[in-house]
């Protein structure tokens, strides 16, 4: 398995593999994090998946401590990671959970995307509840999760500038990809409808909804 | 805006939920040091415009980082020094002299239950520590009871905060950095402006993030990039060619490349600094990151080896 390692911080880098979205690439992303969270070296802090990358986070004093003398703490915590089975962890094909997620499609931006893309809400909606979502990797704010498999008929751009304030609940969409935002926030996306299933909720943190690896399915609430 | 922060959450990056804590991550620990506290308990952070705080009960405080013109009953009091507070005392700030944010730590800590294993408060996401309201009353955990005999210890200690180990931000503007994975990208004339040019701090600094103007740098060359993460101070490029480096209250990941990442020793530097301040960014290696990062480590650790003498 083809990988390169770069630092991030002092305390932190990042492995990457081929820079493409891929769900097998991503399975083996998210088997290499599980691996090394059940086999966590001395000084391990977290490690965090992305699409094709994943990074870990590490306690220097400790890695200080283990290293040899003649090598740098970024060189120890490396060489590490050449001890992942990734050959083995190649072959784990990852099992999300399924998550079904209602939504009423009255987003503002909905008419907005359908004169863009020249097609009825009606044919928008049904594009967006067809497909079942990847969540490559969890980012930009809690509980959000990056969906992919977007339907090449509902590519939209981004907003030029971006909305102050967009409700939490809120449906959106940009690129190729499509999203729920779990706590109110800034943000560029095209929303187009709103759901009442909460990511993240903000009086119960420890809870955690959707991880990388799962699957969504969004089905039309009238 | 005054806020509880401790030195972060860990282990829920994976939930996109991101660290946090302070943004000026070594003077609370100093603080808390001082006062024979575990260097990782909660602070209060205050930002000017400050609050005035009635102490309803004894307590033994200190203070640090940025220089509001702290004062109790209206006398001046000084900073990176433990000293005892009375019932009915009332804590007021001044005018704002250096630095953007001021550290009040108490001992015994703040009576704050954690959150996901942090008392920070998360205020984008709402959760964790306390967003400090006009009104609001908070608990120490140290009781009347022991507040005595800890001040006849005070009596005899030596309490202040070597100068050495303070963060320097009065004079440093040099903030040093590791280099970035995308940093190789960047043509020979634009990495000579990111290493050679005096950036400004601009108006558009937050704890999740510090914009700064300076000559802008081709972004251009850059296809599209996967999202992956990001720490406390990694310098982004932005699409409009300007730098921004996430700080505390950073997001998890980023997709705009990472062409460096200042040093956690220079983080709390930078998180003193102002706007229309100065900065330019040196490179150093990793390995000489590292060892600045262990060195300030050890010293710390004999601080509070020194400390616990008088615990």
């Amino acid at each position: 398995m083809r990988y390169t390692v770069h630092p991030i911080s002092e305390k932190s880098l990042t492995v990457y593999f081929d820079q493409v979205i891929d769900e097998k690439l991503n399975d083996l992303v998210i088997s290499s994090c599980n691996w090394l969270k059940q086999n966590p070296f001395k000084g391990f802090i977290e490690v965090v998946p992305a699409f094709a990358s994943f990074s870990i986070f590490y306690d220097l004093v400790e890695i200080n401590r283990q290293k040899k003398y003649s090598e740098t703490c970024f060189q120890y915590v490396s060489k590490l990671i050449d001890q992942i089975p990734f050959a083995d962890l190649t072959r784990n094909q990852y099992k999300g959970e399924e998550f079904i997620v209602p939504v009423r499609y009255t987003g503002k931006d909905l008419k907005w995307v359908s004169d863009f893309l020249k097609l009825p809400e009606k044919e928008i909606i049904l594009y967006h509840t067809s497909k079942i979502y990847r969540v490559y990797m969890m980012g930009f704010l809690p509980g959000f999760a990056y969906l992919g498999g977007v339907d090449d008929r509902l590519v939209v751009p981004r907003k030029k500038t971006p909305e102050i304030d967009i409700e939490a609940g809120s449906v959106g969409l940009a690129g190729n990809q499509t999203g729920v935002y779990p706590v109110s926030s800034p943000g560029g996306w095209q929303i187009i409808g709103h759901t009442s299933f909460q990511f993240f909720d903000p009086a119960e943190p420890e809870v955690s909804v959707l991880q990388a690896g799962d699957r969504v399915r969004f089905i039309e609430m009238c | 805006m005054t806020t509880i922060q401790d030195l972060g959450r860990s282990g829920f990056q994976e939930r996109a939920i991101n660290p946090g804590g302070s943004m000026d991550n070594l003077t609370p620990r100093l603080l808390n040091i001082l006062l024979g506290n575990e260097d990782s308990l909660a602070t209060l952070e205050i930002h000017y415009p400050t609050p005035v705080i009635l102490f309803e009960e004894s307590a033994i405080i200190s203070m640090g980082g940025a220089d509001f013109s702290a004062k109790i009953n209206g006398k001046d009091v000084d900073s990176w020094k433990a000293f005892p507070v009375k019932t009915g005392d009332t804590l007021s700030f001044g005018s704002k002299k250096l630095g953007e944010r001021c550290y009040l730590a108490v001992k015994g800590g703040l009576d704050v239950d954690p959150v996901l294993g942090s008392s920070s408060t998360n205020i984008q996401a709402g959760f964790g520590g306390r967003h400090i309201q006009k009104g609001d009353r908070l608990n120490t955990r140290l009781r009347n009871g022991s507040f005595f005999a800890a001040v006849e210890k005070l009596k005899i200690s030596p309490r202040t905060v070597n100068g050495k180990l303070r963060p320097a931000f009065e004079s440093r503007q040099e903030l040093r950095v590791i280099a970035g994975k995308e940093i190789d990208t960047l043509d020979e004339e634009s990495r000579n402006r990111i290493f050679s040019q005096q950036f400004i701090v601009s108006a558009h600094c937050n704890r999740m993030g510090y914009r700064l103007e300076g000559d802008s740098v081709n972004s251009r060359n850059y296809g599209e990039i996967l999202s992956s993460s990001v720490d406390f101070g990694t310098i982004q490029l932005l699409p409009d060619g300007q730098v921004l480096i996430l700080m505390a209250d950073h997001q998890t990941t980023g997709g705009y490349p990472k062409i460096g990442n200042v040093i956690a020793v220079d983080l709390p530097i930078l998180a003193q600094l102002s706007v229309g301040q100065h900065i330019h960014f040196r490179e150093i290696s990793i390995e000489t990151a590292e060892n600045v990062y262990l060195k300030q480590e050890r010293e710390i650790r004999k601080f509070k080896a020194a400390m616990s003498l008088y615990a």
